[in-house]
């Protein structure tokens, strides 16, 4: 690829939006979508909390604190780069067309700019905000879908994530009041949650780790059987996260999945019942597949068997497969650096666009729009002469969203924040001056 | 000098508390001798070393008050309550100023004493309790009766779910969910727009807390005065006792293998199925087999075979060559070597890990895909009974083990599993995985010495 394919030139790129663009090709893509697309006053505003302002309280360190690092490609290696800062947009717009990187992350606001923390003491350098955030693959329920495995995913088992969603943004928003929450497309088999509320980026590390265990219900690694175990009535969370979606949700999975149809997957669930006599006695008796389902249930609620452990066996098997599983490291960590919104995910050139929790179901990670399709839809634009081409492309609709949801709402909390703690520290000071 | 009295009084040693159990929220205007300084921080040092081994062999919370109520009695106690709480107020103030120094002191001192608040609040009876309470303002807090109502059945629910039955009568303090973290996390109390509803029954976490996070900063502060002034002011009469107080022993951690405890790697892999601990002997495996790990495995494997005295370039030989036949060496030197070397100290931040010991393992939580944590708490009962069988152990040795892992003592359940495979028994009991290699590899040398001719 020559250099003279620039994108406002009049020999656009001839543009195969089925290929996943790998190495050189990747780069002079993800050129043009650095160039065009990536939305960098919208992230930094985000990520600015306000502090961009010209109100006396805003403080114009807080973006240069925060650490980003960057993932370069070139033909045969990968550079890692972390500890990147910069002062504005600007800055960080010049650093990332001119580095083009495959994957950008974001990390913590330190106590100093990063890029200086040479100069100061071990202790002086360390994170003291961090939105609160949360990283669920689908790869990991690999052990109850049938249609997919690994990095793939479809419309049969994509519903997982929506359930996650689900949950996770209820119980965020009703169990510990947060509200500014943003969650993404992880660009190929999962999302991510970023939760931005100020009370949320200041937790510290334990309560961090209080929230991860809070959600933590499906546990164990590869060596325990039953990963979920309910030895009496259920938290009101968990309670709710049945009644409101794990319950519906895993009779559509039963159907989708077929889970009673083959031996081998309704083994698995029989495997989950802790009484020897139930599982011998369904074993013989079972014929078609929604009676098999039906014939279970029934034997487990009617409370006609006493052993122990059955009480909440139902609700254990549908917990099992459909409570989500996140990846609890990530939660806890102060630094764990987590993959930017609107990157393009090296392996499906997906770009990783938020996700309306409220219409979670609709999302269909299969239309999601590639770099290779907007790179197209852009030059047809310039070739019917539109102008602002940006806006008439398929991301238009995601930035849109990211403004009008997230963006806007959170913009205002932090002003009025900043002002509130500003006024709050001006009466102090005021008040200590009085005789 | 202030007398100190254990009855009513407002905290004129400023310590502020009505009962015999104290906040230490500011120095005391005491004043004392010098060798009360040494003595009464040495006494203080016991009941928290004791603490601490107790939290490490995992004993139970019932377990863990007697321990803190006998240790207490031993070590600080006096006829006098208002000699013993003017002892514990001074004790406690010298050891701020010897654990604030170093970060690693800071944090240990503030799980001790925080433990060590923990169980004597729980041995407090109910008005001192409640006067401890008001102390922290947390008479505040008390759920009003019309919010009680709007909620009281998602409360009952929640009080359910961990056997507990609230009725009218109880009392409700309602917190932000930030103040009762451990009640969060096992899901123990109903939240709602963040604010948690504790019941008087748990407020012990609460309180905990509390305490905890005022003495976390009051440690922050009194590291900067001492850095700042007292350091200087003091270098003849204080300081050298603050120094030689710190250097007390604190029990091994395996971060330094002793002399000639190093290992090689031809070894390793009869060293493995000798000595390894289950946990260690199923992540070796499991690496040997998948020629991967994950991250926490990596850690924990990795950091315990530090402990048993592999050499760093050995370390990275090991690995590189098990990843390297799943990943390829050049991606193992580029995304895993870097995160061994750091483990020795030699990336970033320049910190020597610490192996893990066994209270940190079997509170670690393996997911999917993960092989790392307590076999004897995270393995099904069949695959337990199975990585047993492999290792020898039978019989009535198996029942024994596994009676234990039901009750949920596995590190006794480890110590019978040493035992089993060594034929001999463990008196310590084990807590540390570096700990049973080591008394492992005693019990082979000295049965090797005995079977050796004799010159």
């Amino acid at each position: 690829m020559t250099k003279e394919k620039e994108e406002h030139r009049e020999d656009p790129m001839q543009i195969d939006s089925n290929r996943v663009p790998t190495g050189s090709l990747l780069t002079d893509y993800l050129r043009i979508y650095y160039g065009k697309f990536f939305p960098y006053t919208d992230m930094f505003k985000w990520l600015a909390y306000g502090n961009d302002g010209k109100h006396p309280g805003c403080d114009s360190s807080y973006f240069g604190r925060r650490e980003f690092s960057f993932t370069i490609k070139s033909d045969r290696d990968e550079v890692y780069l972390r500890f990147q800062s910069f002062f504005n947009a600007s800055e960080m717009e010049t650093s990332i067309k001119a580095k083009c990187p495959t994957k950008i992350d974001i990390g913590a606001v330190y106590t100093v700019d990063p890029a200086k923390r040479h100069a100061y003491a071990q202790s002086g350098f360390n994170p003291i905000e961090r939105e609160l955030v949360f990283d669920i693959d689908i790869s990991d329920y690999d052990d109850v879908r049938y249609c997919c495995s690994g990095a793939d995913t479809c419309l049969n088992c994509w519903p997982l994530m929506t359930i996650a969603i689900k949950v996770i943004d209820t119980a965020l928003r009703e169990d510990f009041g947060f509200s500014h929450i943003l969650w993404v497309y992880s660009g190929r088999r999962g999302v991510h949650c970023w939760v931005c509320d100020s009370r949320a980026r200041r937790l510290s590390k334990e309560q961090r780790s209080a929230i991860a265990d809070y959600f933590h219900v499906y546990k164990g690694g590869e060596n325990s059987l039953k990963k979920v175990t309910f030895s009496g009535p259920l938290h009101p969370f968990l309670a709710r996260a049945y009644t409101d979606a794990l319950k519906n949700e895993f009779e559509k999975w039963v159907s989708t999945q077929k889970l009673f149809e083959h031996e081998e997957r309704f083994h698995k669930i029989l495997q989950l019942i802790p009484d020897e006599s139930v599982v011998s006695e369904l074993a013989e008796k079972w014929q078609g597949n929604s009676v098999r389902w039906e014939h279970l249930k029934h034997m487990l609620q009617s409370g006609s068997k006493k052993t122990q452990g059955l009480r909440r066996c139902i609700e254990e098997i549908v917990f099992s497969y459909t409570y989500p599983r996140l990846d609890i490291q990530v939660t806890k960590g102060m630094n764990h650096l987590l993959k930017a919104p609107f990157c393009v995910h090296p392996g499906t050139g997906r770009i990783c666009i938020p996700i309306d929790p409220k219409k979670c179901e609709e999302f269909d990670p299969t239309s999601v729009p590639t770099v290779a399709q907007l790179i197209e839809e852009l030059n047809a634009n310039a070739s019917i002469g539109a102008d602002n081409y940006v806006e008439k492309t398929s991301l238009a609709a995601s930035v849109h969203l990211f403004r009008t949801c997230f963006l806007e709402p959170l913009i205002k909390t932090c002003k009025d924040e900043l002002e509130n703690a500003y006024n709050t520290m001006m009466q102090q000071t005021k008040d200590s001056l009085n005789w | 000098m202030e007398i100190v009295r254990s009855q009513r009084r407002n905290g004129s040693d400023g310590s502020g508390s009505a009962a015999s159990l104290p906040l230490y929220k500011s120095a005391p205007s005491l004043e004392f001798r010098l060798e009360e300084f040494g003595q009464y921080a040495i006494d203080r040092l016991r009941v928290l070393q004791a603490i601490s081994d107790g939290l490490s062999r995992g004993k139970k919370p019932e377990e863990m008050e007697n321990l803190v109520s006998e240790q207490w009695r031993a070590n600080m106690k006096h006829q006098d309550a208002d000699k013993t709480l003017r002892k514990d107020i001074i004790s406690h103030f010298v050891l701020r100023l010897v654990y604030c120094r170093e970060e690693e002191m800071r944090r240990w001192f503030l799980s001790m004493e925080t433990a060590l608040f923990r169980y004597r609040f729980r041995l407090q009876n109910a008005e001192a309790q409640k006067s401890i309470m008001n102390e922290l303002q947390l008479q505040y807090n008390v759920l009003g009766n019309a919010e009680y109502e709007t909620i009281k059945d998602k409360l009952t629910e929640a009080a359910r779910s961990v056997n507990f039955t609230s009725n009218p009568e109880t009392v409700f303090y309602k917190v932000p969910f930030e103040d009762v973290p451990e009640l969060v996390a096992s899901r123990r109390v109903f939240i709602l727009k963040g604010f948690a509803f504790v019941p008087r029954n748990q407020v012990v976490s609460l309180v905990c807390t509390i305490f905890r996070s005022n003495i976390s900063k009051a440690l922050a502060l009194t590291n900067r005065k001492w850095r700042a002034m007292i350091q200087d002011q003091e270098k003849d009469r204080i300081a050298p006792m603050v120094e030689a107080l710190g250097n007390v022993y604190l029990g091994p951690d395996y971060s330094k293998p002793k002399d000639c405890a190093e290992i090689s790697l031809k070894d390793i892999n009869q060293l493995a199925s000798t000595s390894f601990p289950l946990c260690m002997r199923h992540l070796f495996g499991k690496l040997r087999e998948d020629h991967h790990l994950k991250h926490q495995g990596r850690m924990q494997l990795g950091l315990f075979l530090k402990g048993v005295g592999l050499k760093l370039e050995d370390a990275l030989a090991f690995w590189r060559a098990e990843f390297s036949q799943k990943v390829g060496a050049e991606r193992f030197d580029k995304e895993y070597a870097y995160s061994i070397r750091h483990n020795y100290g030699k990336e970033g931040k320049r910190t020597d890990y610490t192996p893990y010991s066994c209270q940190k393992i079997i509170m670690s939580t393996p997911s999917t895909g993960d092989h790392h944590g307590c076999p004897y708490r995270h393995f099904s009962e069949e695959n337990l009974r199975a990585a047993l069988n492999k290792m020898g152990v039978g019989g009535r040795a198996m029942d024994d083990i596994m009676d234990k892992v039901r009750n949920r003592h596995y590190q006794l359940a480890c110590t019978l599993t040493f035992e089993a495979t060594h034929g001999t028994s463990c008196e310590t009991g084990i807590n540390h995985p570096n700990q049973y290699f080591v008394e492992s590899r005693k019990f082979f040398e000295s049965k090797n010495k005995q079977s050796q001719p004799t010159a």
